[in-house]
C-alpha cells in the first residue's frame, strides 16, 4: 500500500515525475532537478514534505524525558519557539535517527523526525516515554510545505494576514511560531532562508496554489538532496544509521556533555568512544574533474581506507561533492583517491559544508 | 510514451542510429533513455579517429542519478563528436535526437544498420524493461 500525501494530485496536476520514497509515491522532480535546485539557491522553491512525521511531547515530565531521549539538551532551550537539531541514540550510541526539537514550554514540545524511520522512531520514543508523566501524539493530520531561497520569506509574506506577519516579523532562524492554523519555523534543508509550514491538511492544496501564484517553484526529492548535501546536511540511512556513532557522522557538535549528570541515551558508549579518539569522521570531498562521486565509493588514503556516504553533482559548484567516513587522522585540506568507475581519481578533503546561501563556503 | 522517430534505427542498450548517406551515421540515446537517467551533468565521449565495434562502451552520460555506458551500436571509425555537450550536456534532455547527438561514425558495412530495431522494435524493447 502506497501512501499518498494530501498535495499527490497537485504534484500530478504539476506534471511531476514520481517515485516510491520509503512507501510514499513522491515528487522526484517536475521536469528538471537542475532547475529546481537553481531556483532554490537564487529564487524560491517549495517541497511538499507531508511525508515527515510530527510528534507532539507533553506533560509534567516532558522535559526530562526529552533530555533522556536526545543527545542535545533541550533544558538549553528558553525562548519559546526555539528549536534545537539532534540526534536519538539507542543505548550504544547509534543513531536511530536525527530530528528537530520544537520548544514551547517545559511541558510542550513538538519533534519533527523522518518518515523513512517512523516506525521504528515512534516504538522507541513510546518504549523510552513509559517511565515519565508524558503524552505522545503523532500528527497525521498536519501537512507540511517548506518554502526555500533568498526569497521565500518575501513571497510567503504575500499571503499572511496581520495576525501573521505579525507572529513571524524578525524571527531568527531556527525559531518557531504558531501563527493562526499555521506553524511556521525557520528551519530548513537547503542551506538557504526559509519556512516550514504545518498546518492543517485540508488547507495544504489552497496555500500550495497561493505559493505557485506567488511564484515558488515545486521542487521533488532529486533538488532536495543536492540542496542539502551542498549544505552540509545528512541523510538518514545514507550518512548515519543506528550502526554508526554521532561522532563519526559530524554531529558531534549536536551532543550536550554538560551537565556531566544528566543520562541521555547512549551517553556511556558515546563518552567510551570520546575517551578512546578512535571514531572515523564525516568530512567532505571535491573533485574538480568530470564524473560523479556516488554513495558506496571506496576512499583510499595514507591512514587507511574510507567510504562515501553521498555523493552528488554540485549544481551550484559545477563539479561533484561528496560525504565521507574516513579515519580520523585524514586531515582537511588533504588529498585522497577514490575508487570511481574502474580509475582513481583525486579528491580534496573539506569540513563537509560547501554551499550556504546562494555561496561556496570553502 | 516517449517519442520514438520511424526514420531512426535503435539499439536494445537505448541508442538511436541515423543514417546520413555516405556511409556516416550519427549516434545519440534517445529520449527515454535520457527521461531514465534525468538532468545529464557530464558527458564523455569518443576522439575522432577511435575505431569501434558494435557493443564497445564507447561514452558515458553522467547524469545527477547515475553513470551511464553508451556502447557502439555499430563497427565504423568515430569521424565527430558533439562538442556543444562539453558546456551544454542538458542538450541531452532538451533535444535527445537533435542538438543532444553524441557521434558520428563512418561505418564499414551498412547492412549493420539493418540488424538494428526499427521504431516499433525499440517500442516493444522498452515495454519489455
Amino acid at each position: 500500500m502506497t501512501n499518498k500525501t494530501v498535495l499527490h494530485a497537485k504534484h500530478i496536476e504539476a506534471g511531476a515525475k514520481m517515485v516510491d520514497f520509503y512507501g510514499w509515491d513522491m515528487p522526484i522532480n517536475y521536469g528538471s532537478q537542475i532547475e529546481e535546485h537553481h531556483a532554490v539557491r537564487t529564487d524560491a522553491g517549495m517541497f511538499d514534505v507531508s511525508h515527515m512525521t510530527i510528534v507532539d511531547v507533553k506533560g509534567a515530565d516532558a522535559q526530562a524525558f526529552l533530555r533522556r531521549l536526545v543527545i542535545n539538551d533541550v533544558a538549553k532551550l528558553d525562548v519559546a519557539g526555539k528549536a534545537l537539531y539532534t540526534g536519538m541514540c539507542n543505548l550504544e550510541g547509534g543513531v536511530i535517527d536525527d530530528l528537530i526539537v520544537y520548544f514551547f514550554t517545559d511541558t510542550d514540545y513538538r519533534l519533527v523526525v523522518n518518515s523513512a524511520t517512523r516506525e521504528k522512531d515512534l516504538a522507541w520514543i513510546a518504549e523510552q516515554s513509559a517511565a515519565f508523566d508524558v503524552t505522545v501524539t503523532e500528527r497525521p493530520e498536519f501537512a507540511m510545505i517548506a518554502v526555500q531561497g533568498p526569497q521565500a520569506k518575501a513571497k510567503v509574506a504575500t499571503l499572511l494576514n496581520e495576525q501573521q506577519t505579525a507572529a513571524v516579523d524578525g524571527m531568527k532562524p531556527f525559531f518557531s511560531a504558531q501563527a493562526g492554523d499555521l506553524f511556521i519555523a525557520t528551519t530548513g534543508y537547503t542551506g538557504e532562508n526559509g519556512y516550514e509550514i504545518a498546518l492543517p491538511a485540508e488547507q495544504a492544496a489552497d496555500l500550495w496554489q497561493q505559493l505557485l501564484d506567488a511564484g515558488v517553484k515545486p521542487c521533488g526529492l532529486g533538488a532536495r538532496d543536492t540542496l542539502r548535501l551542498e549544505a552540509g546536511m545528512n541523510l538518514y540511512g545514507l550518512d548515519m544509521d543506528e550502526s554508526v556513532s554521532p561522532l563519526a557522522a559530524n554531529m558531534a557538535w549536536t551532543i550536550s556533555w554538560e551537565p556531566e549528570d544528566r543520562n541521555f541515551n547512549g551517553r556511556e558508549a558515546l563518552a567510551a568512544q570520546r575517551a578512546a579518539g578512535d571514531q572515523p569522521k564525516l568530512v567532505g570531498l571535491i573533485l574538480e574533474e568530470k564524473g560523479v562521486l556516488r554513495s558506496g565509493l571506496k576512499v583510499i588514503s595514507e591512514d587507511g581506507e574510507g567510504i562515501i556516504t553521498s555523493g552528488t553533482f554540485s549544481p551550484t559548484l559545477g563539479h561533484s561533492i561528496a560525504m565521507a567516513r574516513v579515519p580520523r587522522s585524514v586531515k582537511l585540506g588533504s588529498t585522497v583517491e577514490v575508487e570511481m568507475r574502474k580509475k582513481l581519481v583525486k579528491v580534496q578533503v573539506i569540513k563537509p559544508s560547501f554551499v550556504r546561501n546562494g555561496k561556496k563556503v570553502f | 510514451m516517449s517519442n520514438i522517430p520511424s526514420e531512426l534505427r535503435y539499439a536494445t542498450s537505448h541508442e538511436w542510429v541515423r543514417n546520413e548517406g555516405n556511409g556516416i551515421v550519427t549516434v545519440g540515446i534517445t529520449e527515454h533513455a535520457q527521461d531514465l537517467l534525468g538532468d545529464m551533468v557530464f558527458v564523455e565521449l569518443p576522439d575522432v579517429g577511435d575505431n569501434v565495434s558494435t557493443g564497445d562502451d564507447v561514452a558515458v552520460a553522467e547524469s545527477v542519478k547515475a553513470a551511464s555506458d553508451i556502447y557502439a551500436p555499430v563497427t565504423g571509425e568515430v569521424v565527430e563528436v558533439n562538442e556543444d555537450l562539453e558546456d551544454s550536456p542538458e542538450l541531452v534532455n532538451s533535444d535527445a535526437f537533435g542538438d543532444g547527438w553524441l557521434f558520428k561514425l563512418k561505418i564499414e558495412d551498412e547492412g549493420e544498420l539493418q540488424s538494428l530495431l526499427d521504431a516499433e522494435g525499440y517500442a516493444n524493447s522498452i515495454d519489455e524493461d
